[in-house]
């Protein structure tokens, strides 16, 4: 009797899974890793409520099925995502899985979506190598060398010859330092020092020392979003604004969400960045007074509408394969897909599955009383210069 | 070159009061208490509140925090602290580890995760050159503010009854019951003020250190560094230790940017191999 009850609990564990894929199809899953709490609480907060923004402008149901959303909290954990995505796949029959708030934590689960063929969708990790771990991976983030080229070209173009770099040495600092120097040389401009700051760095102070000491034009600098006030503080406490060097940075150091607590230091900072809650036009305009009236007046920032986009990617890839399609027919409609987004228009590469889009150059001022970066100007459809055409 | 030693010379003195305490407690009383950094943590927290949102000046929230951060190290030691004296030191590490994450997690809870910048009067973001040294008004304040206090508790451990009652209580707490010391109340008493000066310390460092939930992570292994490499005679070891550090780690970073990180570590090895006590450790010390 024993035996055979075992034999039929063996039985059910063997058809349970034959069985829960047809089960699966009147709801469409989507297992959403973010950080929601951890030093990295910030991004998953933004993501999460674009995400549910999104659903409630565009509905839960796309080309006659259900869409839901799983949440899952990886506290910027690299173990826990993996863990959590192969959870989502193996238990929940998630379709897609998406988020992944830091570069280690995309790396991860890059061979899940591999081996389970589910689209992977980037919305936060930045650093380029990651869309060529997986060809389940598909990116609508930002590309760290996307812009910190682009800095690097507008840079020289300034008359600005000597330069020191400061980025946090990790991944996308790396990645920022390699492709800031790249394109800042190529246009004739000299590197004079390229400091990297420890990711859990007390002090920016002898870092900041050097630089003064080194008197450049300008010092380029990328830090993750939360670490730029103290550094535009410092800058400022050392009195190197006095001195005529000039600051500039990518967006990440001047993140709308964190903008104005950190005051009125950062007024003048130039930084390049694919977003900004000041952007122009009306498909920002609704989307930031939405936002707003959602989450009790918190400002969106970048990672916010990366969250958006990437579900304007899933929604429009369900539509495409009118619901029916499994991950590999969900990529290739992802593949080339085009939209209008908040921070304008924007691509997925059909070839490399990363982002293109314009980046923006932009200026810290005051707005209504508010700090924003005010964009004037900007480079049109900017891919990832580190992948071949 | 002058001007990274005073900027080494302020985030020593940091170090000193934040970790002073815990050179106390651990150097001392001989208790593990890896929630330390919590304490500073909490007088950040503090001060973060009482300037930005009640509007409180900032050297007002100051002494504050002091308080503020005592009486919690008071009401713990009273209550959970008592508990593990007499524990091993894997149960103590292991209380006050447990500590330390819901420390972090309650914060986070509360205020939230992100960065805190405290508001600070204006006039401390001025910048004198003296003699070709740049000096930073926030840094001076900390060195001043540091090095009186590190010569208060220096007077007040050498010289004064409370300081004998402390050493004794610490070198024979049996003997100094017998002599009518009241041992649970000294320790309570040094453990309060040495949770209040982590509190200072972490109201103060903000600036310059930031102020997150990770902040007692981020930073024990630097109040450890001070207290291992200090010994734990009195007060000079962990003051000298933790200006050394200051010093070395700034100019580490800026003279060997790319070693940056790693000269503490290694100053730490030398020095423990050389004096596996620390620098100043007393004859027959724990």
């Amino acid at each position: 009797m024993k035996n055979l009850l075992a034999a039929a609990s063996l039985l059910a564990a063997l058809i349970g899974p034959a069985v829960s894929p047809a089960a699966a199809e009147d709801a469409f899953k989507i297992g959403l890793i973010l950080p929601m709490t951890g030093p990295s609480q910030s991004t998953g907060k933004q993501i999460n409520a674009a995400v549910k923004l999104f659903m409630q402008q565009n509905g839960d149901e796309v080309a006659g099925r259900k869409v839901e959303i799983i949440l899952r909290d990886d506290a910027g954990v690299a173990d826990t995502t993996r863990r959590v995505a192969q959870e989502l796949v193996v238990k929940d029959h998630v379709s897609v899985l998406a988020g992944f708030g830091l570069t280690p934590l995309a790396l991860a689960t890059a061979p899940i979506a591999t081996q389970a063929k589910v689209p992977m969708v980037v919305m936060a990790a930045a650093t380029s190598v990651i869309t060529e771990k997986s060809p389940f991976i598909v990116r609508t983030a930002q590309v760290m060398p996307q812009v910190a080229s682009t800095m690097g070209t507008w840079t020289a173009g300034q008359g600005i010859k000597k330069v020191v770099t400061i980025v946090t040495d990790y991944g996308p600092g790396i990645d920022a330092e390699t492709w800031f120097v790249k394109n800042f040389q190529a246009a004739g401009g000299e590197i004079q020092s390229s400091l990297r700051v420890p990711l859990a760095n007390p002090d920016f102070a002898p870092f900041l020392q050097r630089v003064r000491d080194a008197q450049p034009d300008a010092v380029f600098v990328f830090t993750p979003s939360g670490q730029g006030a103290a550094f535009i503080k410092q800058f400022i406490e050392r009195g190197l604004d006095k001195s005529g060097i000039r600051l500039i940075a990518l967006g990440d150091v001047t993140d709308d969400d964190q903008l104005n607590a950190m005051g009125d230091a950062t007024l003048g900072v130039v930084t390049a960045g694919p977003y900004s809650a000041a952007h122009p036009g009306a498909v920002n305009a609704k989307f930031v007074a939405a936002f707003k009236a959602a989450n009790s007046d918190l400002r969106p920032n970048f990672m916010a509408v990366f969250g958006y986009d990437g579900m304007q990617a899933i929604y429009d890839a369900i539509k495409k394969t009118n619901g029916k399609g499994d991950g590999s027919a969900l990529i290739e409609a992802m593949k080339g897909a085009a939209w209008e987004s908040p921070r304008g228009p924007m691509q997925i590469d059909a070839k490399t599955r990363d982002i293109i889009q314009d980046v923006y150059l932009r200026k810290v001022e005051k707005k209504d009383g508010e700090l924003y970066n005010i964009e004037f100007g900007s480079v049109p459809k900017v891919r990832d210069p580190a992948k071949p055409e | 070159m002058l001007t990274n030693l005073f900027d080494g010379l302020a985030y020593g003195m940091l170090l000193f009061v934040m970790a002073c305490g815990l050179s106390v407690t651990l150097g001392l009383m001989n208790l593990i208490n890896l929630a330390h950094g919590a304490f500073a943590m909490a007088g950040g927290y503090v001060t973060a509140v009482l300037v930005n949102r009640l509007g409180v000046p900032f050297f007002a929230a100051l002494p504050l925090a002091f308080v503020a951060s005592a009486l919690i190290g008071l009401v713990l030691e009273r209550t959970l602290y008592v508990h593990v004296y007499r524990k091993s030191h894997l149960e103590q590490v292991l209380f006050s580890i447990g500590l330390v994450f819901m420390a972090m997690s309650g914060v986070s809870y509360l205020v939230g995760s992100e960065q805190q910048f405290i508001k600070l009067p204006a006039f401390l973001a001025n910048r004198y050159e003296v003699l070709g040294v740049s000096i930073g008004a926030y840094r001076l304040l900390i060195i001043g503010v540091c090095g009186v206090l590190a010569l208060v508790l220096q007077l007040a451990v050498a010289r004064t009854r409370f300081g004998a009652q402390l050493r004794a209580a610490v070198d024979d707490p049996v003997v100094a019951r017998g002599l009518g010391i009241h041992v649970d109340l000294v320790f309570a008493a040094t453990f309060a003020v040495g949770s209040g000066l982590a509190g200072l310390g972490g109201a103060l460092g903000a600036e310059i250190l930031g102020l997150d939930p990770t902040f007692p992570v981020k930073y024990m292994v630097y109040f450890l560094i001070v207290v291992a490499v200090g010994g734990s005679a009195g007060m000079t070891g962990p003051l000298v230790a933790a200006v050394l550090l200051g010093v070395a780690d700034v100019a580490g970073k800026y003279y060997a940017p790319q070693f940056g990180a790693f000269i503490i570590y290694a100053l730490m090895i030398v020095i423990l191999l050389w004096r596996p006590q620390g620098l100043f450790a007393k004859a027959g010390g724990r």
